[in-house]
């Protein structure tokens, strides 16, 4: 009888249970979008404060002292130590290298641009701009291009294995050069394919393919510094620590962290005689900027929760209210209380799992368009969260259930039959 | 007795004095004795009301606030316009002070003064004069272990400690000839150039090296547009230099924003229309509940008007009610959102109750509007036989 009872309650109330089985479709749906966009947002925005360019900057251990002054080196070129170009694939190899989106090394060249006697002091930088690397059996690529993405180019970006460069926008507006054209640097022609604009130093600078710095310095195979941009954890009290200064079980836990301090060490790691420091410029804000938008979604998402939780409830207390008068037929025909409550959380119980499965698949789906159109990438949605969600659900629908079943039941069954509650 | 109209019963006159009575007052006892009567229901659709319109409240509040919140953090970023002398020249001296005319209380400006100058055993190194107040402003990343305060001391960073001195005694740097005696007061790590050079404040390395400042950074509040609007007015105060923008700070700023802005638009959108749709199913809920007033106000003879008219009055005033109660509410949970998150109230905006006020009249009246409309089809004997 219990469950023939539920049964046409369905059969014969479809409107009701619709409207009832939508709005918890509706709120579930609302719930697992959110919680889905928040728990991702912080690994979002953490991608998206990539574009504020490398976080780490890899030096040789040895270096001597910068001298420049807005971008112009006033240091002897040889002077110094350098690092090896041979060793930077090892990147790759780091126990985090799935965090390092990009790295591009640096070489600078003091230069004369120019022919004769116009040719002016200058700066010529050999970097990678989207060079294909190999580590083992990985292929991937790296350059400013990843690492420095507000660099703009009227022009064409050179190939890593050309002799074309990029020509900063003021260099190329005093030396009157356009993409196309050709510059003779200390001896060497070499074509632009581009006209450079950075915001900062390289606007007065050459920017080249790596090896014809190499070339024009007499050092092959040498790099003056790495810029590396990576993902990282924002920094705790554990971040700050000192590595050597901590117990074996403390390291493992801040060795397998991916906060900039443990990718800077494990960066000297791979590189030979090298010395990896944190852009605080860059990665110290990271961490606050990434909190307050994590924290603000966290509580949009709370109010999220709240209303749909309210949407549920009210759609389930106006579908048992209007149900008074069935109440107090049951009871007239002699149905006791727990029965009556029975039937009805039967009753929501399978209206709470049909919504919820729906809403949970329309939530993923929300959020996945939600992930497509404003971040590009998919917005995974932990498996884990289908049993959480399930349950909210049918608590949420008990919750805004209780107080209507009370009220209904305990309604005189002469009043209700008689239409005057 | 002869005055008391309930006296006299002729057919005549009692339709004269309904004619005479007003329709008003009964129009609004009804609604009155409407809501008073069937609190409970009452209540919970005012309830669902208020709640939707503080939602919307919230998020309108928080969408529009949240960006110049954000902003602030950003400017932790330091400067995003860069002003710098011409090749071979330095700034003119009244720069700064034209700058802080132009753009006000909504930027800060610091100047810097570079030179290379020769430590004892002839290394070079940069030297950099500035304000130190400003700068501590300005570059709030800079990891400083004790910022200058007295005459002859300097903040060294990292890297030229090592060359300059080591264990923190006092050094002596020269520049073309003149000698200057500096105390270490704190060192300076940022990971990047600052790491190879020392900063002394501004007028004592004019005095000693008689360089004057040739860039000036400034951190400028605002959006894309106010920066560029501001970097407009700075280039035609001060024809004599350059102003460039800082795209690295600007354009990661700009996306990082861009994205928020949009997953919260997103998020609100959501969150509305789930709070709308919550309203929607407990008025259409709550009229359908009373069709047996409405079968009686037809089988009185009321006319279809006055029955839509009472409807709707009911719910425009509920909607009317709840958007008033929903707004303040919503501008408590805003400001209580900024106060957890950003540390700083959200202020509230009052332009957006008009927007909440129509938005919940709206939704009141289709919910009231609907089931009306599918009920006037029934014959009120229908209903009235419960069927």
């Amino acid at each position: 009888m219990f469950p023939r009872l539920v049964y046409e309650s369905f059969r014969r109330q479809t409107r009701r249970k619709l409207l009832a089985g939508m709005a918890i479709t509706l709120g579930v749906a609302v719930a697992t979008a959110m919680i889905a966009v928040a728990t991702d947002i912080g690994d979002k925005i953490s991608r998206e404060l990539r574009s504020y360019g490398a976080n780490l900057l890899v030096t040789p251990q040895e270096d001597t002292l910068d001298v420049e002054i807005g971008g112009v080196n006033l240091k002897p070129p040889s002077d110094g130590a350098f690092l090896n170009e041979a060793d930077l694939p090892k990147i790759h190899g780091t126990f985090w290298h799935h965090n390092i989106v990009g790295f591009s090394p640096m070489l600078p060249v003091p230069v004369k641009a120019g022919s004769g006697s116009d040719a002016k002091d200058a700066t010529l930088v050999g970097t990678y701009f989207n060079k294909l690397l190999s580590f083992g059996k990985d292929d991937f690529t790296t350059g400013v291009r990843i690492t420095h993405p507000w660099w703009k180019v009227q022009g064409a970006w050179p190939d890593d294995n050309s002799q074309n460069v990029l020509l900063g926008e003021h260099l190329a507006a005093k030396l009157a050069k356009k993409p196309g054209d050709s510059i003779d640097v200390s001896g060497h022609r070499l074509a632009i394919s581009g006209i450079l604009s950075t915001g900062a130093a390289e606007d007065d600078q050459i920017v080249a393919p790596l090896a014809v710095a190499q070339d024009m310095l007499g050092k092959p195979g040498a790099v003056r510094r790495v810029y590396v941009s990576a993902l990282t954890k924002p920094e705790d009290a554990l971040a700050r620590r000192d590595p050597k200064t901590m117990t074996p079980e403390m390291y493992d836990r801040w060795y397998c962290s991916p906060y900039v301090q443990s990718i800077a060490y494990q960066l000297q790691e791979a590189i030979p005689h090298s010395h990896a420091e944190q852009i605080r410029q860059v990665a110290q804000n990271e961490g606050t900027v990434l909190a307050r938008i994590k924290g603000l979604m966290l509580l949009v998402t709370l109010a999220a929760l709240f209303a749909s939780a309210l949407a549920v409830s009210a759609a389930m207390a106006t579908a048992i209210f209007e149900r008074r008068r069935e109440v107090g037929l049951m009871k007239a025909l002699g149905a006791g209380n727990f029965t009556v409550a029975a039937i009805f959380f039967a009753e929501a119980m399978l209206l709470a799992l049909i919504g919820g499965i729906a809403g949970f698949a329309a939530g993923s789906f929300l959020a996945r368009q939600i992930g497509r159109s404003i971040f590009n990438s998919q917005i995974s949605i932990e498996p884990v969260l289908f049993p959480i969600i399930l349950a909210i659900a049918v608590f949420v629908t008990f919750a805004g259930s209780a107080v209507a079943i009370r009220r209904a039941i305990e309604l005189d069954p002469v009043f209700a039959l008689r239409g005057e509650a | 007795m002869s005055t008391l109209p309930s006296a006299v019963h002729t057919p005549r006159q009692v339709a004269e004095r309904r004619t005479k009575g007003t329709h008003t007052s009964m129009f609004v006892r009804m609604l009155i004795r409407a809501a008073v009567l069937r609190r409970g229901r009452a209540a919970s659709a005012l309830l669902a009301m208020v709640v939707a319109a503080a939602v919307a409240t919230a998020m309108m509040n928080l969408y529009v606030d949240v960006q110049a919140k954000l902003r602030t953090e950003f400017r932790n970023y330091g400067a995003n316009v860069v002003v710098v002398a011409k090749e071979g020249q330095a700034l003119p001296a009244n720069t700064l002070a034209s700058v802080e005319s132009v753009l006000g209380s909504k930027a800060l400006a610091v100047l810097f003064s570079y030179a290379v100058a020769r430590t004892k055993d002839g290394q070079s190194v940069v030297v950099v004069g500035t304000d130190f107040n400003r700068a501590r402003q300005l570059n709030r990343w800079w990891g400083v272990s004790h910022w200058p305060v007295s005459a002859n001391e300097a903040l060294v960073g990292m890297r030229a400690a090592g060359l300059v001195s080591p264990d923190r005694k006092p050094f002596e740097l020269t520049f073309q000839g003149k000698a200057v005696q500096l105390a270490t007061a704190g060192l300076l790590q940022t990971g990047a150039g600052e790491d190879s050079r020392i900063y002394i404040d501004q007028s004592e390395f004019q005095g000693w090296t008689g360089v004057t400042p040739t860039t000036l950074e400034i951190a400028v509040n605002g959006s894309l547009d106010e920066i560029q609007q501001a970097m407009k007015q700075l280039a035609a105060a001060l024809p004599d230099v350059d102003v460039r923008p800082i795209r690295q700070i600007m354009e990661g700023e700009a996306k990082v924003l861009n994205k928020t802005r949009a997953t919260l638009y997103a998020s609100a959108t959501l969150i509305v229309l789930t709070a709308s749709l919550c309203v929607l199913a407990t008025l259409i809920g709550w009229v359908f509940d009373r069709r047996r007033d409405f079968a009686i106000m037809k089988a009185l003879g009321a006319s279809e008007r006055l029955v839509n008219g009472f409807f709707a009055a009911e719910a425009a005033v509920l909607g009317v009610v709840g958007a008033i109660f929903g707004f303040f509410v919503g501008i408590g949970v805003a400001a209580w959102i900024g106060r957890v998150n950003f540390h700083a109230p959200v202020i509230p905006r009052f332009s957006v109750f008009p927007y909440v006020l129509a938005g919940s009249v709206a939704v009141a009246l289709i919910s009231a509007i609907l089931p009306i409309a599918l009920l006037r089809r029934v014959e009120p004997a229908v209903i009235l036989r419960g069927e």
